[in-house]
């Protein structure tokens, strides 16, 4: 989707302002957050290109003006509800007052918190062979999908080079909206600073994406 | 915010989806394993041993792998080594996507507009504000992480350190030196 998100290249956000020392959270309940995220992830309420989806679905003032945390918690809110896991009764209640909805993988448990600390596994058996490889030119399509989608909008029309193949993985496009995970090949793209910013840009400026093959046509 | 994160915990403790004991483990892991000092063995291990740069530059997942400390290293992790003629930096225009495992989780500016909306399209500026100026002929390659791939920056080891332990040269590893955004601490300067 054409969000607020897709940031790159946007003028007026300001300076880069590092804080010095700055502590893992701010405040306490940012980790309960953390937490509560990875939990229900990993008991299979929902997969990370959902979780991002609900992030980039939350309307472009509230985006700007949250907190990285509370987008994460607004955006698990909208997607708990989204998916049957909690009823806007047990929101208004501020506890539990409708039944529980079964999770895919059963109740997340202390047992459990090692599987979160790796992070998931996203190659899989290719079910075609690549269309490109190392060295091909090519174009990230035109193309503006309204759901989620990782092709960002400052690439797309342009022409860049491949330089490196990642193998098949799991096709964000299609599992956040639960249409499965139709694995693409994903290959690294890199784009000359004056293809994407004009002919004004630093000459020694070099950008690449990760892109899934449906992103991109030969050029 | 604390009112409503405590009332959504209740809500999913009280329906039985997960043990808040767990959430506490979970929160006391990231606090404990996780951070720059994962990231920064690895670079300096880099720069001692030959045989392991190169490994670590054609497959990072496998290279970390074999080290030991870092047992949980994620599938498709790729480090990319900063020469005097390419200067490496990481991004996430999407969202804050970010090697947790080698860096820990990602500080504020990371993860913020400015950061994400600047480091595509200038990104010598964006170092400027890091206080980095790299000569003007440097190629400046920028990462953005796109995909369920993650970056590790390999900087360059600074001069002086000849003969040093890796555990020596990882104090000099800064975690903005691994993102791209700055360079290791040079011997004898200031901490």
């Amino acid at each position: 989707m054409n969000g607020v998100h897709d940031m790159g290249g946007m003028d007026g956000f300001g300076k880069v302002e590092p804080e010095p020392n700055e502590p893992m959270f701010h405040e306490e309940w940012e980790s309960r957050v953390l937490a509560m995220v990875r939990a229900m992830g990993a008991a299979g309420a929902f997969n990370i290109d959902a979780s991002r989806f609900y992030r980039e679905s939350l309307p472009p003032h509230v985006y700007l003006s949250s907190s990285y945390y509370k987008k994460w918690l607004l955006g698990l809110e909208d997607l708990l509800l989204a998916k049957g896991y909690i009823g806007k009764e047990d929101v208004a209640a501020g506890h539990a007052v409708i039944p529980a909805k079964p999770l895919k993988r059963g109740p997340f448990a202390v047992a459990d918190v090692e599987r979160v600390m790796a992070r998931g596994k996203f190659g899989r058996t290719a079910p075609a062979a690549a269309k490109f490889k190392a060295g091909d030119r090519v174009r990230a399509k035109n193309i503006h999908p309204a759901t989620h989608t990782r092709l960002p909008r400052y690439v797309r029309g342009h022409v860049g080079v491949v330089e490196r193949d990642h193998g098949c993985h799991v096709y964000p496009d299609t599992v956040a909206n639960d249409a499965g995970e139709n694995p693409q090949w994903l290959y690294t793209v890199v784009f000359d600073g004056r293809e994407l910013w004009g002919p004004d840009a630093d000459p020694t400026i070099k950008v690449s994406i990760d892109a899934f093959e449906p992103y991109l046509e030969p050029a | 915010m604390e009112l409503r994160v405590r009332a959504l915990e209740s809500i999913l403790s009280e329906k039985g989806y997960f043990d808040p004991a767990a959430l506490d483990a979970i929160v006391q892991a990231y606090e404990t394993r996780i951070g720059p000092h994962n990231g920064a063995r690895v670079v300096a291990k880099a720069w001692s041993d030959p045989a392991f740069r190169q490994a670590l530059l054609d497959d990072a997942t496998k290279a970390v792998g074999t080290l030991g400390h870092v047992s949980r290293v994620g599938d498709h992790l790729v480090a990319v080594e900063n020469t005097p003629d390419r200067h490496n930096m990481v991004v996430c225009t999407l969202c804050s996507c970010y090697p947790w495992e080698m860096l820990g989780l990602p500080p504020v500016w990371y993860k913020a507009a400015p950061y994400r909306s600047r480091a595509v399209k200038d990104p010598r500026g964006v170092l400027a504000d890091f206080g980095v100026s790299l000569p003007k002929e440097t190629e400046i390659r920028v990462w953005d992480s796109t995909a369920e791939t993650r970056f590790l920056v390999l900087p360059m080891r600074p001069s002086g350190t000849e003969g040093w332990s890796e555990d020596q040269l990882a104090d000099l590893v800064t975690r903005d030196s691994m993102i791209g955004t700055g360079l290791p601490k040079t011997p004898g300067a200031p901490s």
